[in-house]
């Protein structure tokens, strides 16, 4: 049987990072995958241990642009276990919510980039559409659209202040209907369902082989969140719950994230009434970091961020040990995309939302006998837009 | 901590020490030579999920910590072991953890530690430092000479 | 005499290839909002496009790490000449926080030679779309 070897990466168009992937085909069925990772390898791990404890939280943001502040969180968790600090309460709504925010416009992100890969480009834009008051709440905040620069070991950097509160609530109220009219126009339509229905499928036994996390995990019936299991911040002061799928396909991933985004409404919008009533410190000073160990996670956008830091009571950091959900969550492709076909590749690589940056630290198609080129990045976009296309027409949609 | 006290039971003065940093954070100590019974006992028997592994250079020698979650409450095991630093090698825990394949090439690239029997040993994130350049040894320079 | 032509032309429609070298992926995803109805740059004729080879501008981001030093000298080259190159955001501009790192190649400019420089942490938008205009305007 012929094998075809198709790298994939490491400049395609769509997905902005750089990536390796190389498949091995036989025909139009995937039979293995291979990662390169590195090419976004900034050596911040080693760059950690150069800096002050309170400098390392901005160089941590840097790390993942989407999940800006998801890495902060986690690290000052782990300083804030390592010496025993407790933040004071106002800190731990503010969190919450700056967390939540973050989690609503990552996921709006998503889908629109999904619907991209599958042809619906005005999923694209209607997504990133709402996404943008999002953006507007966090500048109005915090000072920027993206590394907010909000945490700091101890609490958080600036305040939310009342007069914010009523803006907030207002955009969230707005934003709720557009999310519910995308959500039921994404679960409705039955394109997209004979499209990602039993695609890309998950056991439990592979998000276990793997260590799966997040939204990846939490499709195939693994019921673990962080923000559940490991409480800190306000998440076990407000009512919300963890949202499930039992199939492990990519719809199922669609529907946890979606689903999630309206938990983080309610997340948001109870942390604000009480943040109303609240008077404090949003921070406690913190003059030194003993010797010692500390872990702090998070349960950022794509699943649970790990770090682990270590002192040996000086003003740097021994070791710090950095884990992004994705590095725990792309290697699941081992298992989701052998057998599948090369047009449905990129929609399973997009439904573990990859976060490449996050993990470090282009697609295309060869014969694997004459070693010439059958497909690129551009030609596998196409294959899998036209299988949307192919279905459109089998369930008897006209083509928009 | 009842979940602690079944795998002193289970095995009994391999486990050189336990130290609670609180309910929540759990660091074991054990020898090398006990790693893969230990490992396979907490990620099998108690159904632990593995999170990552951190590998540390103490100049005297280097530590490998492994990092395991007892979702269900919360609980995070990291078990610790010493090994030798002019000869790091340990045996891989991939028989056992599929996912442990990634971050022992990055451990094996970054700090040079050798991984007996991983099904493929070689570098992950970095292809063009010369041979001896582990970026995260206390003794390596900042950049490497090129 | 073609030059002045193409230059002319170049004015009427951007065609640009977004490249990311080792960044934190907020500046491309700030690049992508471009296209979003609120920026749209496409009103103004700017197009991103899938390959190197139909660019006339290079949009950087990222640091230039080791593992991509020769494959960023590589797509420049492919790039039809006159092309421009635009460094966008702090990383790519200087190397950012993380200039004292293992894998730093770069800044940019080190690799291949930058037109504009677009500072920020991530530039706005808007930041972007002036910086555009003023290349524009550097073209004249």
């Amino acid at each position: 049987m012929k094998k075809v070897i198709v790298p994939i990466g490491p400049y395609h168009p769509l997905f902005e990072e750089p990536e390796y992937f190389a498949l091995y085909c036989d025909g139009e069925r995937v039979v293995d995958i291979e990662w390169m990772a590195g090419y976004n390898h900034r050596g911040i791990e080693k760059l950690s241990e150069s800096k002050h404890w309170d400098q390392v939280t901005f160089l941590i943001e840097r790390i993942c642009g989407i999940c800006s502040t998801s890495h902060p969180i986690a690290y000052c968790n782990a300083v804030e276990d390592l010496a025993k600090i407790e933040i004071p309460e106002r800190a731990k709504y503010i969190r919450s919510i700056v967390g939540e925010l973050e989690r609503l416009h990552s996921h709006l992100l998503w889908v629109g980039l999904a619907g991209h890969f599958l042809g619906y480009n005005t999923v694209f834009m209607w997504a990133w559409k709402y996404r943008e008051p999002i953006l507007d709440i966090m500048e109005m905040v915090t000072g920027n659209r993206n590394h907010y620069a909000m945490m700091k070991i101890g609490g958080v950097r600036r305040d939310i202040e009342n007069e914010d509160i009523d803006i907030i609530k207002k955009i969230l109220d707005e934003l709720k209907g557009k999310l519910e009219m995308l959500t039921g126009a994404v679960l409705d339509d039955p394109v997209l369902a004979a499209r990602l229905k039993g695609v890309g499928v998950l056991t439990k036994q592979d998000i276990k082989d793997y260590g799966a996390v997040g939204p990846v995990a939490r499709a195939s019936g693994v019921d673990i969140d962080v923000r559940r299991d490991n409480p800190h911040a306000a998440y076990n002061l407000v009512e919300w719950k963890v949202i499930t799928c039992q199939d492990g396909d990519v719809f199922s991933k669609a529907v946890v994230r979606l689903l999630e985004c309206f938990e983080s409404i309610k997340i948001i919008e109870q942390s604000l009434v009480r943040l109303k009533k609240i008077k404090g410190d949003i921070a406690i000073e913190v003059r030194y970091i003993p010797s010692g160990e500390g872990i702090g996670r998070y349960e950022a956008p794509r699943g649970e961020c790990y770090h682990y830091v270590r002192s040996d009571g000086t003003s740097r950091p021994v070791r710090h040990k950095i884990r992004a959900p994705s590095y725990v969550n792309i290697p699941t492709f081992k298992a989701s995309c052998i057998g599948e076909t090369i047009a449905d590749v990129t929609i399973i690589l997009a439904g573990i939302d990859p976060c490449y940056c996050c993990t470090e630290r282009a697609i295309t198609v060869y014969d694997a006998d004459t070693r010439k080129k059958l497909f690129d990045g551009k030609d596998l976009m196409k294959l899998s837009q036209e299988k949307t296309r192919k279905i459109k027409k089998q369930l008897g949609f006209k083509e928009k | 901590m009842e979940i602690i006290e079944q795998v002193k039971e289970k095995f009994k003065s391999k486990i050189k020490s336990v130290f609670f940093h609180n309910e929540k954070r759990v660091y074991l100590e054990i020898d090398k030579e006990d790693l893969i019974d230990v490992v396979k006992f907490i990620f099998h028997d108690l159904d632990a999920r593995f999170i990552t592994a951190s590998g540390i250079d103490n100049l005297k020698d280097m530590e490998i910590l492994y990092h395991f979650s007892l979702d269900s409450d919360g609980i995070v095991i990291s078990l610790r072991v010493f090994i030798d630093r002019d000869n790091p090698c340990i045996e891989s825990i991939t028989s056992i953890v599929k996912g442990a394949l990634n971050i022992e090439r990055e451990m094996y690239e970054l700090l040079g530690i050798k991984f007996l029997n991983h099904p493929g040993l070689k570098r992950f994130l970095t292809d063009e430092f010369p041979e001896g350049f582990y970026p995260l040894r206390k003794d390596s320079p900042g950049r490497a000479e090129q | 005499m073609a030059i002045d032509l193409k230059t002319k032309a170049l004015k009427k429609s951007l065609f640009v290839f977004h490249l990311s070298t080792g960044s934190c992926n907020n500046c491309d995803i700030e690049i992508l909002d471009c296209l979003t109805p609120r920026f749209d740059i496409e009103r103004f004729g700017m197009v991103l496009v899938g390959s190197v080879k139909h660019a006339d501008v290079l949009l950087v981001t990222g640091i230039g790490t080791i593992k991509n030093a020769e494959r960023i000298k590589k797509l420049y080259e492919q790039m039809p000449k006159p092309g421009f190159v635009v460094a966008i955001g702090a990383c790519a501009c200087t190397g950012g926080i993380f200039k004292e790192g293992y894998q730093m190649a770069g800044p940019i400019d080190k690799i291949i030679p930058v037109d504009v420089y677009i500072p920020g942490c991530p530039p706005k938008p808007e930041a972007m779309i002036a910086g555009i205009v003023k290349l524009l305007e550097k073209i004249k």
